[in-house]
């Protein structure tokens, strides 16, 4: 009975795995270039305002105006981290503190234009999010058709596309290599005819198209609407599950799944014997304080792009 | 100096423009900001209201504290996003204290900010031990310690401290609280109370500790350069846990004053209030020094006491925190701006070399 409650865990699990991996491949692109991305979390805000403020506006207009509410989210994120790129590539802002303003400014501009928009500190609520889809056939398949093919939402198969072709583009394409030199030794892809600058800018405005995305799965799978704490620290989640993974997609996939599994528990503990007489606060704990556990396992062995972080100044050696 | 000045005044310019730009006016967002610091109602012809200015001062104290906090660690070469975290768990301490210790005044409100200091010193030690001991970074641990903090401060006010109506603790009796009769009446019945004093002395107390003694010398040390500190034979791990508890024991008094200041009960929070990333911008525009985060706690604070303000005039209120991130921002890109402003002083006095760009 144990089991068939995991069972029953999985398309919950899977809906918060999935903002979770879309962002921290976000944040793979970023610190694979050479810049640390700490705003993902403000990204993510955006990209969720713009997610449910299309799918409120055009979802009596049009059908399946949650889809378009996705790619809303994603230009967003992509508007968005053009500010983070400006302030720590061409500006030689300290990324920490620029990531750190823009996490400020998300909460600002998001509840801002709510009020500009719909009269209130948050956006109206939507009546029609992603839908769950169960895969005829697949789903018949036992146990793995319940868990990854019944009732699941379709954004988790976005976020595994994702993964394969972040890693395809990254570690099989002229374009990854040349990324990932800049986010180990800028100076020296510089000296091989990189254009250290282009590739930064790539990997932050992808950073911002995949958290931007992910914010606006998360509404949009896990919410009625947009407020202020819809994200709550989903972002800073996704940078630890970057680390967690080790800089790698398939292991952001693993770290997705992880913590996506550790939020779902909340839900499903009041059934689970042995963990039914805990307080609600214990499992909304849970997710953060694993994250620090995780990272504890993972300290001291350095594997992160060695220049991430560093302001590129092309005349150091 | 120059440079934070500059950020400032980028920051209400790009405010302004928002303002604009989503067709309101800019007039009364400043009208609103100088009645938030000064009580002065410009476009009534009110004379000064002093109730304003104490709600002023009350919304400056926990962010410069904050700020101070942030500050510290920084000095040290940490960048702690935890000061959120630990003025939450200085208030679950200052809470337990204040309810459960019974005490004459002179005992029992200097016991309750004694211990706020001891609950944000050991919730900023967390973190400081497992990247002094693991090199862990601080910047995600502090951030999730914020998170734990928050559903940890609701856990206690629900399940041990008691709440009749889920949302705050019995009042605290008056022997644990700041609040002044003698203030409420100076300024017309604000909330001001006498935590502005601990508020100063933690900033004197910052700037001896980093000025003036052998153990700030080497706590900037390990900032400037962890290896050369390592070699010139200064204890690194300790200087760093110690670091991450100080900066903790500033948020965590942060926690005190306003639980038995602006408030006379413990809360249930809903979600994280912003102080601790107030207290980033705060000590950011205040160049991590203990008079400038002073002045820039005063102008953040009186944004803030503006915010009900701009909101009655139909501006929404969050047009302060879009201020304040764009200020951080324009202050995080100080080399581009300084770059930007060599520029322009060499084509303003070209010299008789001759600029050859």
């Amino acid at each position: 009975m144990t089991f068939e409650i995991v069972l029953q865990m999985f398309p919950i699990a899977l809906m918060f795995a999935a903002p979770i991996i879309l962002t921290a491949l976000g944040g793979l692109f970023s610190e694979r270039s050479g810049v640390v991305n700490i705003a993902l979390e403000g990204i993510m805000m955006v990209g969720a305002f713009a997610g449910a403020t299309v799918t409120v506006v055009l979802e009596t207009k049009v059908p399946a105006a949650a889809w378009l509410g996705l790619l809303a989210g994603l230009l967003a994120g992509v508007i968005f981290s053009v500010l983070h790129a400006v302030a720590s590539i061409n500006l030689k802002a300290d990324q920490v503190i620029s990531g750190t303003a823009l996490n400020i400014l998300a909460g600002g501009v998001t509840v801002y234009l709510s009020q500009i928009i719909f009269h209130q500190q948050r956006t109206l609520a939507f009546s029609n999010g992603i839908r769950q889809i169960s895969v005829p056939g697949l789903n018949k398949i036992p146990i793995i058709g319940r868990m990854f093919f019944d009732q699941v939402y379709p954004t988790f198969y976005i976020a595994i596309f994702l993964v394969l072709l972040t890693w395809f583009v990254v570690y099989k394409t002229p374009l990854g290599l040349r990324m990932r030199a800049c986010g180990e030794h800028p100076q020296a892809a510089a000296s091989m005819g990189i254009n250290v600058v282009k590739m930064r800018y790539f990997g932050v405005l992808v950073s911002g198209a995949f958290g931007g995305l992910g914010g606006a799965v998360m509404v949009l799978t896990a919410d009625i609407q947009y407020t202020l704490a819809s994200i709550h620290g989903t972002g800073f989640i996704a940078l630890a599950s970057l680390v967690f993974g080790r800089w790698n997609p398939f292991g952001v996939l693993g770290a997705g799944f992880f913590f996506g599994f550790s939020s779902a528990l909340s839900f499903y503990a009041k059934d689970i014997k042995f963990l039914s007489d805990l307080p609600a606060e214990f499992f909304y704990i849970l997710p953060y304080l694993l994250t620090i556990i995780a990272l504890l396992f993972f300290a001291g062995k350095s594997v992160g792009p060695k220049a991430s972080g560093e302001i590129y100044d092309s005349g150091k050696r | 100096m120059v440079l934070p000045l500059i950020s400032v005044l980028l920051g209400f310019v790009l405010g302004s423009l928002i303002v604009i730009l989503t067709g309101r006016s800019p007039v009364s967002m400043f009208a609103a900001i100088l009645k938030g610091f000064s009580g002065i109602d410009i476009l009534n012809g009110q004379p000064i209201n002093t109730r304003y200015i104490g709600e002023f001062i009350i919304q400056a104290m926990p962010i410069i504290l904050t700020g101070l906090s942030f500050a510290f660690a920084m000095r040290t070469g940490l960048f702690s996003i935890g000061a959120e975290g630990q003025l939450m768990v200085g208030s679950i301490a200052a809470t337990a204290v204040a309810l459960f210790v019974q005490a004459p005044r002179f005992i029992h409100l200097p016991l309750v900010l004694l211990a706020a200091i001891a609950g944000g010193a050991l919730w900023g030690a967390i973190p400081g031990f497992l990247k002094a001991r693991y090199n862990v970074h601080e910047v995600v641990v502090t951030i999730m310690m914020n998170y734990i903090a928050l559903h940890f401060n609701n856990f206690m006010i629900l399940h041990v401290y008691g709440s009749a109506d889920h949302i705050k603790t019995a009042p605290f009796p008056d022997t644990a609280l700041l609040k002044s009769q003698f203030l409420e009446s100076i300024t017309r019945y604000s909330r001001l109370n006498w935590g502005f004093i601990p508020v100063i002395l933690a900033a004197i107390a910052f700037a001896f500790i980093i000025n003036k003694t052998t153990f700030g010398y080497s706590l900037r040390a390990v900032g400037y350069n962890k290896e050369a500190a390592r070699y010139a034979g200064m204890k690194v791990s300790r200087n760093i846990i110690l670091s991450m508890a100080i900066a903790g024991a500033f948020a965590g008094l942060a926690g005190g004053v306003i639980t038995v200041g602006t408030f006379n009960f413990g809360r249930v929070i809903p979600s994280a209030e912003g102080y601790g990333f107030d207290g980033i911008a705060v000590a950011l525009v205040g160049s991590n020094q203990a008079l400038g985060i002073v002045l820039a706690g005063m102008l953040f604070g009186g944004l803030k006491a503006a915010q009900p303000l701009m909101q009655s005039q139909g501006i929404p209120r969050e047009i302060a925190g879009i201020i304040q991130a764009s200020i951080v921002l324009f202050v995080a890109m100080k080399y581009g701006i300084k770059m930007i402003l060599d520029k322009f002083e060499r084509k303003q006095a070209p010299t008789t070399e001759g600029d050859r760009v």
